[in-house]
């Protein structure tokens, strides 16, 4: 046909990388949530030593500098003298990274649990998903702080065993790795636990998208092949289950992150001295009164978790979009 | 209807037992038991221990106080001595209910109206605004709006009381802190759906007989679009429940949350099964509602449990 029309659009559907890059707020989120953990991790190597230790001076207000001229508090001080900023910063490496190892420890359980799930179908899908419905059913947190407040002082015996019997064999590496975990021992449990409760979603969603997969004729293929199920759930399903798991991580993180502040805001999560948002958020939280306010301690990590929290949703609702456009809300 | 409930009932209490159980076994498997902290002699301990029947091994422990419970009995608490543990909650958790049942009045109509307005004007900057600031609300915890709203009614602008409870004004705050989030997510549920519900043809049929937009919605689009929102209002109450905890601790009301954080730091296994139990049995109950309400909106579903 020679008079065809040349505008005639030729390219292939956009990829959902693409539609991405063309999202605006995602991508903006993006770029902030890269620049505030590359500042969590990177900017306390080069603070002076004297900021990072307790000090005389409570509540100086932001912008001061210490009588001796050694100190400049960007962000001001708290009741023990610590300088805000470096605080900001260490309980964002905490709290990020409880986030992110909390959503994988979900997405192995989850991933793994819904795939079989999906895969093995019928009954035994029946039974694997009324169970998830009933763990739906029960207060998780509620669970998630007995559980840490019963198993902490267990876990730091273990972890202690752990360091003599390091000794007692001259292991050096297993006596190093005990003693190093031994002051996070709360937030190892912690995170544990937060894992341990967040995954039925991601089984949920996992088990969904199997359950489609299965039926398409790559799978029949690969099974006419006489690859065994652990094969095919592996090389074939995973990688295409790679986008939706991606999103759904993403969505993860905020959640965690948010039930570990919860928790520390309570007094039940990370203890002095290591810091989260959550802490910090409970520290500003106290000092708020009518006379002499502090609002400093309130406003800034305040300021940060909720941007880095906005964030992180804005970055997931991105990623559904670009990648389950069919799946709203 | 009549073997519905029945069977409920049955299954109910079978997972409340569980629950209590599961809680009971945590908290007494705490390490160096409920008296760790109080300064006893060994025998004093046990002697103790003995009194609230919390010797012997786990599973004999588990098993006197499940029949205990079975008897409507919750035992005493070990922390505040000789007071009941009904009796400490049954004087908290009025607080507690008056605060969630206003909070989730607030999320559930403002959610809902929130949702059709944005549904209405799909894509208008009404639209994305309101979409907007409920994916910021989801975000927010409520230890961060609470405080925040402290310092700027309370302290700033000096309209509302900062903490306590009795008024009115007391409640303001608090149920609207801890109604935010659970709002903005039935917006974004309601919007969804309502969207869904538009595009289909029975309401084609509704317009083209002459009904205006809004009438066609409110007769034959809300009970269809009302459906997921329906669905989200059991669990959303138990979030609410357990959402108070935080608000309760910012505004200074003392309601279970407060019991159920001392009971768990200070180790007291009765007062924290009690707690548990309440919860548990409100979320019980709330399902319980949720399903029941379904058979009345939507003929098509019939009750099994």
């Amino acid at each position: 046909m020679p008079d065809a029309p040349d505008n005639r659009w030729k390219g292939a559907p956009p990829s959902g990388w693409s539609v991405l890059k063309q999202n605006r707020t995602a991508m903006t989120a993006l770029v902030f949530l890269v620049v505030v953990s590359a500042a969590a991790v990177i900017i306390p190597f080069f603070l002076p030593d004297a900021i990072k230790q307790v000090s005389e001076e409570s509540f100086a207000p932001p912008l001061s500098r210490s009588e001796d001229g050694l100190r400049f508090h960007l962000l001001g001080t708290d009741v023990n003298g610590n300088d805000l900023f470096h605080r900001l910063l260490t309980g964002a490496q905490v709290s990020l990274g409880v986030g992110l190892v909390g959503a994988l420890v979900s997405l192995i359980i989850g991933g793994i649990y819904g795939m079989v799930s999906g895969y093995a179908g019928g009954r035994v899908d029946g039974a694997m998903m009324r169970f998830v419905d009933m763990l739906n059913a029960v207060p998780s947190l509620l669970i998630v702080m007995i559980f840490v407040s019963s198993f902490d002082a267990y876990f730091k015996d273990a972890l202690d065993a752990m360091r003599l019997w390091g000794q007692a064999h001259r292991w050096r590496t297993v006596e190093d790795i005990a003693s190093a975990l031994i002051p996070y021992s709360r937030i190892a449990i912690l995170v544990l636990s937060l894992g341990l409760v967040q995954w039925l979603t991601m089984a949920r969603i996992v088990r969904g998208q199997v359950l489609v997969l299965k039926e398409m004729a790559f799978v029949t293929a690969s099974r006419a092949m006489g690859q065994r199920g652990w094969t095919i759930l592996w090389k074939h399903l995973w990688p295409n289950l790679s986008t939706i798991v991606l999103t759904c991580l993403t969505l993860t993180i905020p959640a965690v992150i948010r039930d570990e502040s919860f928790l520390s805001f309570l007094g039940l999560g990370i203890e002095d001295p290591a810091a989260s948002w959550g802490s910090l958020l409970r520290d500003g939280a106290q000092v708020i009164n009518p006379i002499d306010s502090k609002w400093w301690l309130l406003l800034f990590p305040a300021t940060l978790m909720s941007l880095c929290l906005l964030a992180l949703n804005f970055l997931g609702d991105g990623l559904r979009d670009a990648f389950d456009p069919k799946s709203g809300s | 209807m009549a073997a519905f409930i029945l069977r409920r009932l049955l299954s109910s209490i079978v997972v409340l037992l569980c629950a209590a159980s599961i809680t009971f076994l945590l908290s007494v498997s705490q390490k160096g038991g409920p008296f760790e902290k109080e300064k006893l002699s060994e025998k004093a301990k046990l002697e103790k221990l003995r009194q609230h029947e919390l010797d012997g091994p786990k599973w004999w422990q588990l098993v006197r106080y499940q029949k205990r419970l079975l008897q409507g009995d919750l035992n005493v608490s070990l922390r505040y001595k000789d007071r009941t543990v009904a009796e400490i909650l049954a004087q908290k958790l009025p607080n507690s209910i008056m605060l969630g049942a206003c909070a989730f009045l607030i999320a559930s109509v403002g959610g809902v109206a929130a949702g059709f307005i944005a549904a209405m004007r799909k894509d208008t900057w009404i639209d994305v605004s309101t979409m907007f600031c409920a994916l910021a609300a989801i975000s927010l915890p409520t230890f961060i709006t609470g405080p925040v709203l402290v310092a700027l009614l309370g302290l700033w602008l000096k309209l509302l009381p900062i903490g306590g409870f009795g008024t009115w004004q007391h409640l303001v705050m608090p149920s609207i802190c801890l109604a935010l989030p659970f709002m903005a997510y039935v917006a974004r549920l309601m919007r969804n759906s309502l969207l869904e519900v538009m595009s289909q043809h029975h309401m084609r049929t509704a317009k083209a007989k002459g009904l205006d937009e809004v009438t066609t919605l409110m007769r034959h689009g809300m009970k269809m679009a009302i459906l997921p929102v329906v669905t989200y209002l059991g669990p959303m109450a138990a979030y609410v429940l357990t959402g108070s905890f935080v608000v309760e601790t910012v505004f200074n009301i003392s309601g279970v949350g407060g019991v159920f954080v001392n009971a768990i730091q200070n180790a007291d296994c009765f007062l924290l099964t009690g707690a548990v139990l309440v919860y548990a049995a409100l979320i019980v109950f709330f399902n319980f509602i949720v399903d029941v309400l379904y058979t009345f909106l939507d003929k098509r579903i019939q009750l099994h449990a």
